[in-house]
């Protein structure tokens, strides 16, 4: 739902961080927690990118699964498809978010100057 | 920064042609013989940049200028239809005289829900997300910079920030707040805190609205506070009923240890 947004920050990143350099990629990674629809994304890239100077370039989504660590037993695992933020070995609820809340732009392929 | 460009050696001589779908070139079929020092052109740039960073960076001086004047503030956020602004009616009616008030009113096209708060002694600032880029289902941090200013902050010990309904966008975006609650109705079901888990992990409260309507429903209370537990143990929830009242003043309890938490206000 707020696919656009997102990509209208990722769009501007890309420009800034081109300077004159046309873009060809732009590497994205996605946590599990971040409620984005991967196809949805890269449907609103190709809206947002559109008769922009970023037209033709191509979002490339990593996603990342969710993991906890917990802090009683020390084991790691993911949440899964039904999400609980409880350790599946000792039950605890002290357990940490190590991974699926990225949301970072990872890289850009650049056109040769 | 690395460069990734496609240097191709084949000392075979190998004939052969490359289609690459994703990266938008594509090479002719080439022939024989050392080509050593063909490269597509394409480079690599690390970036590493989080993509909400421009968001997060008004977020951060929204919360100094709060700070700055000793205002707390609190964004408060729910599916449509929740009760959002009956609940803040409520409040603002039993804050009136005691604690001094400001509203920041996300609304996607009209005025209706800041029209219905008018009158009660709170200053309102109304934020239309409709101009926002794509027509927002939420609220982010430049949309309230925008309203800041329309607030006497100085004069003020809260903001409530009446976020969006939505489940999923508003809890993507740091606005400047100092705590996050929502209000949850019963007639929404036992299952949204697994559906909607960023949204129910966000927030220190859950309200637990239209408590007067349990003997109607077949909500099972259990079930959701076990759900809740599920993806955020350290929630704390009130039940309450903005249509009777019930629960509200627990509420505005909690407003009130909110503002009593607030740093002090910086001198000079």
């Amino acid at each position: 739902m707020h696919e656009l947004s997102i990509c209208g920050a990722i769009a501007d990143i890309a420009t800034r961080r081109a300077g004159e350099r046309r873009v060809e990629s732009v590497h994205v990674r996605i946590g599990q927690l971040r409620q984005v629809v991967p196809d949805t994304l890269t449907y609103c890239w190709e809206l947002v990118v559109a008769d922009s100077e970023l037209d033709g370039a191509v979002l490339d989504v990593e996603q990342v699964p969710a993991r906890i660590e917990c802090r009683d037993c020390g084991r790691t695992g993911e949440i899964g498809d039904v999400p609980v933020f409880a350790c599946h070995v000792c039950n605890s609820v002290e357990v940490s978010v190590i991974a699926g809340e990225e949301f970072v732009i990872t890289a850009l392929d650049l056109a040769a100057v | 920064m690395s460069a990734v460009g496609r240097f191709h050696r084949h000392a075979d001589g190998t004939a052969h042609d490359h289609a690459h779908a994703r990266d938008g070139h594509e090479h002719v079929p080439h022939d024989l013989g050392d080509h050593s020092g063909y490269r597509t052109g394409s480079e690599r740039v690390e970036v590493l940049e989080r993509i909400f960073g421009e968001n997060d960076r008004t977020a951060a001086l929204n919360r100094a200028d709060f700070a700055a004047v000793g205002v707390r503030s609190v964004n408060l956020m729910s599916s449509p239809g929740a009760g959002k602004t009956t609940v803040l009616r409520e409040t603002l009616l039993r804050l009136a005289g005691s604690m001094r008030v400001g509203i920041v009113e996300g609304d996607i096209e009209t005025s209706l829900d800041a029209d219905r708060l008018a009158g009660l002694g709170a200053a309102i600032a109304l934020v239309n997300t409709g101009d926002g880029f794509g027509g927002e289902c939420h609220l982010d941090a430049p949309m309230v910079r925008s309203a800041l200013p329309r607030l006497p902050l100085s004069d003020l010990d809260l903001v409530l920030i009446e976020n969006v309904g939505n489940l999923v966008c508003p809890a993507e975006f740091d606005v400047g707040e100092h705590a996050r609650a929502m209000v949850y109705a019963v007639t929404e079901g036992e299952d949204k805190p697994l559906k909607y888990p960023v949204m129910f992990r966000s927030v220190e409260l859950v309200l637990i609205n239209k408590i007067d309507l349990l003997p109607h429903l077949d909500f099972d209370l259990a079930a959701f506070r076990a759900n809740l537990r599920a993806v955020n143990p350290a929630a704390a929830t009130l039940e309450i009923s903005a249509r009777t009242g019930e629960g509200v003043d627990a509420w505005c309890d909690w407003l009130r240890a909110q503002v009593a938490g607030a740093p002090a206000p910086v001198i000079g």
